[in-house]
């Protein structure tokens, strides 16, 4: 079992890119903003949550802005901002 | 005698303008327009009403017109192009009548042929003397061509001519002439010169972008069309010149003179003139500051008007004789359809301009789009709006091939000859697919917010209302 212990965040807000932000939370929660959410919503969403599992992480908040990034693009931003989220 | 009146509200008057008239405006300031708001306005303080507004582009400048909407001064909105902040609220439903949209040769066709008489032609003119004669070369909202003005100056019954820049009479090197012209108004400024003309057209920096140049120089090359006597446009998108200028390369390293380059110029075109790539240039609109100076000082650079650059229905237009013309586009179906008014949402966008009409008339009209633009495929099954019909479109290029329609064998073998990367449309919807993913179908609104008029003057395809 993994937690966000501090504010951290990966990426940019150019198009094409994702800007994640997590931070400190006693559950595990997504919020999405995307330029593609009619399009794409749902897969960022599940990207996202697996990207979560996969780390271990059960608790933090994770606010991806995507600006139209591919998922293997949302998935590494996701992933280096959980890193350093549950870093000390 | 002079055709100067005292105010803007004096010469609507003397228009005889009446509710459920037409009034029209031309886009050479685009968007550092200050007139279409200034008349717009005056017509709304003197209590007209249900006027159709026929404006050959709409920027976001021109929000404005979304109250006069409202209290139903505006009823109907006729256009060539319309920019993404006026769009997104015409696709929102704010209007009861659909827009039209037509090109910029189905326009002055329409004029011409009565289908959109124009009652009062309001023309800002960077320069005007007081008898009417009038230019976008001079003065201080200088603009270059008037191409598109001069359509409504000939076919509008009264013709309106706005300017903050009155010279002695006569006017020399004039666009439109007195012959045409009813009154003369002065206003302080007809506009704002940061958004009339770019101080600088760039080439793109973009990797992906000069692939796709590179690209489409190359099919230049090997289309059979490039020998003395080349004729090219071009729009003024940074994929778009960067191919322009590797066209420029190719032709001074073979001694090609090519006889014109046609549009919309920018200064890259000027540059082709003056290394000797092209005789002429003939110059509906000008882009950046180097196209208005090369307009007003070099005489192998000639002004010309709507129809004689694209309508259909005078005896010939300059798009007739056009070679190549290199296009851009939102979607692109696999028949070969281009929207150019809606994005990827269905929002209005955009709209045809000249896009439909040379891609009509050039021997060869390629598009440059990248395999996608923010996750969306630019290859579709079916594009959401079509404002150029595939049968107009010979070839499609991408950073990851070129597809040919398949109604030109010849020249896909040419091009797979010369060994350019020829693939088939489908497959580079299947490869961008492959890397964004499939988009969900969206939805369409029940509501015609837009009808698409061709330039020959049929309903080509409905733009629907967004209601997510």
């Amino acid at each position: 079992m993994k937690e966000i212990r501090k504010k951290a965040w990966a990426g940019t807000m150019e198009s094409s890119d994702a800007y994640v932000e997590v931070e400190p939370a006693q559950t595990l929660a997504v919020e999405l903003q995307s330029v593609v959410q009619a399009q794409f919503g749902p897969a960022i969403e599940a990207a996202v949550a697996d990207v979560a599992a996969q780390c271990g992480v059960t608790k933090g908040r994770v606010k991806v802005m995507d600006r139209g990034a591919l998922e293997c693009v949302i998935r590494a931003r996701v992933e280096t901002a959980l890193l350093r989220g549950m870093e000390e | 005698m002079t055709k100067v009146v005292s105010s803007l509200r004096e010469a609507i008057e003397r228009a005889g303008l009446k509710d459920g008239m037409t009034v029209s405006f031309h886009h050479h300031l685009r968007n550092g327009d200050y007139v279409l708001n200034m008349v717009m306005q005056e017509i709304a303080d003197l209590g007209v009403g249900g006027l159709t507004v026929n404006a050959s582009s709409l920027f976001d400048v021109h929000l404005p017109l979304l109250d006069h909407i409202q209290s139903g001064v505006v009823s109907t909105l006729q256009t060539d192009y319309m920019a993404a902040g006026l769009g997104r609220a015409i696709s929102r439903g704010a209007m009861a009548n659909p827009v039209q949209f037509r090109t910029h040769g189905g326009r002055p066709a329409d004029m011409a042929r009565g289908v959109t008489p124009v009652d009062v032609a309001f023309i800002a003119a960077p320069a005007c003397d007081c008898m009417g004669n009038c230019s976008g070369k001079f003065g201080p909202s200088a603009c270059g061509s008037l191409g598109y003005a001069m359509a409504d100056a000939r076919y509008a019954k009264h013709v309106v001519i706005i300017t903050d820049h009155l010279v002695p009479y006569p006017l020399q090197g004039w666009s439109i002439p007195e012959t045409e012209v009813d009154s003369v108004v002065t206003v302080d400024s007809i506009g704002d010169p940061k958004g009339i003309v770019s101080g600088t057209t760039r080439i793109t920096r973009d990797p992906v972008g000069l692939v796709m140049a590179s690209y489409a120089a190359r099919v230049i090359e090997h289309s059979g069309l490039l020998k003395d006597g080349f004729s090219f446009q071009t729009g003024a998108g940074g994929a778009s010149l960067a191919a322009a200028s590797f066209l420029k390369d190719i032709m001074l390293r073979d001694k090609i003179r090519g006889s014109f380059g046609l549009g919309g110029i920018t200064g890259y075109m000027v540059d082709m003139l003056r290394a000797g790539c092209f005789e002429k240039l003939m110059d509906v609109q000008c882009f950046d500051l180097q196209a208005v100076e090369s307009l007003r000082e070099d005489p192998r650079h000639q002004e010309i008007s709507a129809m004689h650059y694209a309508s259909p229905v005078t005896k010939s237009a300059v798009v007739d004789s056009l070679d190549v013309v290199i296009l851009g586009a939102t979607e692109v179906d696999t028949d070969f359809n281009v929207n150019v008014h809606t994005d990827s949402n269905g929002y209005i966008m955009g709209g045809s301009g000249g896009h439909s009409d040379t891609a009509a008339g050039a021997k060869l009209s390629m598009i440059i789009a990248p395999l996608f633009r923010a996750r969306l495929p630019i290859v579709t099954d079916r594009v959401h709006c079509i404002s150029t019909p595939g049968k107009d479109i010979d070839v499609l290029v991408t950073q990851a091939g070129i597809a040919v329609n398949p109604k030109n064998g010849e020249l896909a073998d040419r091009l797979r000859s010369a060994g350019l990367p020829i693939v088939d449309i489908r497959a580079l919807k299947e490869k961008a697919e492959g890397l964004t993913g499939k988009p969900a179908h969206l939805p369409q609104g029940q509501r015609v917010v837009a009808d698409v008029i061709s330039r020959d003057g049929q309903l080509l395809d409905q733009i629907r209302s967004v209601e997510r």
